[in-house]
């Protein structure tokens, strides 16, 4: 499996570092209670086909990559800087 | 209610059928249409929902049962898995229910008069550093204190059962290791089928090519499910999909604290006896036993990426590779015969959970991370006593799918907080 990091273009898998589901994104309010940090914390939809995750490019550029890959195919949609999304 | 063609094995019946050409030998197991509605349906075939059927038959006298499997019996994780069962954990909550599946084990082949090949060959874990050691004499005197064994061995101890080990690696050299005796294998198959003839002799409905495309809940109780083979109404459902738990209880209107990951496993042509144990080499990630057919079975960690592909990637092989090479050189002439994946639930602490749901009727087995194969007895034993009383099994008391919102009764089995790949 390679990934194409915007940054650096494609590179191996040993390159980058799995966080796991992008919803780690929506980091809710210090005081948004047990549920709400339950699921961001815990809680994961887990489909068996394409994802949203979170990878960084460790060994490399050092960029967090918000990934959509095809978890039952190991497919990758599309790959963009998690800087980029933010507002 | 007896199988057509079925009957005890003994050494008396395998001799006669040996001289007869093994022409009586019949089905293991029942092949039934579902009845319209059951008392407690189980969704997913495989060791741990068999388990469960075995166990509520058997203890608690429930046989209005079926047990609905999509694909075919004991397909999943407990025909992929390297087969290691053992007692050697040192996490409250864990320690008992282990130490719990393990004596289960010592009587199954009796309990179910089937040969599962449990051979209690003993695992070593071995030591590579002072500070190891330490934790490994803890961890021993541990398991001894919930009744189990562990013992340690020095280097001399571990050249006397391993003396084909690299002693002198370079990064990491061998100093001894921590001997579970009781700990071994057992024929991961055999123990699907043993299970599930069990089940089946005692009434227990066993639906395979039958998949659950919905659950059917009304007020908050459950009141049956639809499936490939049509609606079946059941009073109690236990999900027992392992891998695939998300997508079930999805079906359910639930999320579960689960993502899937792939975990390989490897498998080496037939060789003449060579390791007579469980060598589990922490430093490496790797681990490694001998199969009764001769074949070196041999793992290491996950890839660390959520998959249901049931297949990994090279740089996995690669690493394992040189865990083995580095361990054990003369590996390095075995030929590698078959590589495979299995879809691992990973939990958010690495410990799993049976427990009731928010839904009346509906209940979990689920986040086996990757060892649920020597918890098969003990998950079945323990999940069909929540579902017989409604109340948990004294060993599983802690595992309640709560304790991740409420933060009380997590059992961090690597401390790595809770990211669910790092278990």
């Amino acid at each position: 499996m390679r990934l194409r990091c915007p940054i650096c273009g494609e590179r191996d898998r040993r390159e980058f570092y799995y966080q796991g589901a992008a919803v780690m994104l929506d980091r809710p309010a210090p005081d948004a209670g047990e549920a709400a940090w339950d699921d961001y914390l815990h809680l994961r939809e887990n489909p068996a086909g394409d994802l949203e995750e979170l990878w960084s490019h460790d060994a490399g550029c050092g960029a967090w990559l918000k990934v959509t890959r095809n978890v039952s195919t190991h497919e990758i949609k599309s790959v963009e800087l998690v800087a980029e999304g933010k507002p | 209610m007896q199988a057509e063609g079925h009957m005890r094995f003994s050494g008396l019946k395998v001799l006669t059928e040996g001289l007869t050409g093994n022409k009586g030998w019949g089905p293991h197991w029942r092949n039934p249409e579902p009845k319209p509605e059951y008392d407690i349906v189980l969704i997913g075939g495989g060791g741990h929902g068999l388990a469960t059927a075995h166990y509520l038959a058997k203890e608690h006298g429930l046989t209005n049962v079926a047990v609905l499997e999509k694909g075919y019996l004991g397909g999943g994780n407990v025909g992929r898995n390297t087969t290691i069962v053992r007692a050697n954990y040192m996490l409250p909550g864990n320690s008992e229910f282990y130490s719990h599946s393990l004596k289960l084990w010592e009587g199954l082949e009796e309990d179910l008069n089937y040969n599962v090949m449990h051979s209690q060959r003993g695992i070593i874990n071995l030591v590579h550093s002072d500070g190891q050691r330490d934790a490994f004499v803890r961890r021993a005197n541990s398991m001894c204190g919930q009744g189990d064994d562990g013992a340690m061995l020095d280097r001399a101890g571990v050249e006397k059962l391993l003396p084909f080990l690299d002693f002198e690696q370079t990064r990491f050299p061998i100093y001894g290791g921590l001997y579970h005796k009781r700990g071994g294998t057992a024929r991961h198959d055999a123990v699907a089928w043993g299970f599930a003839r069990s089940a089946s002799d005692r009434g227990v409905d066993l639906i395979q090519q039958c998949e659950v495309t919905g659950i059917d809940v009304e007020n908050g109780v459950l009141k049956g499910v639809q499936t490939t083979k049509g609606p079946i109404r059941a009073k109690k459902v236990g999900m027992v999909a392992a891998g695939r738990s998300s997508q079930v209880a999805a079906m359910a209107g639930m999320r579960l604290p689960i993502e899937s990951h792939v975990l390989q496993a490897f498998v080496t042509e037939g060789l003449k006896p060579c390791i007579d144990h469980v060598i589990t080499y922490g430093m490496g990630h790797f681990y490694i036993s001998q199969s009764d057919k001769g074949g070196l079975v041999f793992g290491g960690d996950l890839d660390m990426y959520a998959s249901y592909a049931s297949r990994g990637n090279l740089p996995l092989v690669e690493h394992v590779a040189e865990a083995a090479m580095t361990l054990m050189p003369a590996i390095g002439k075995a030929k590698v015969l078959r590589s495979w994946g299995g879809v691992m639930d990973m939990s958010p602490d690495g410990s799993f959970i049976i427990d009731k749901t928010d839904i009346e009727g509906l209940f979990v087995n689920c986040g086996w991370c990757y060892g649920g194969f020597k918890a098969t007895p003990a998950s079945g034993h323990t999940f069909a006593h929540l579902l017989a009383t409604g109340t948990p099994h004294p060993t599983t008391v802690r595992h309640r799918l709560d304790r991740f919102r409420t933060g009380r009764g997590i059992m961090d089995e690597e401390a790595t907080g809770s990211q669910h790949n790092l278990h």
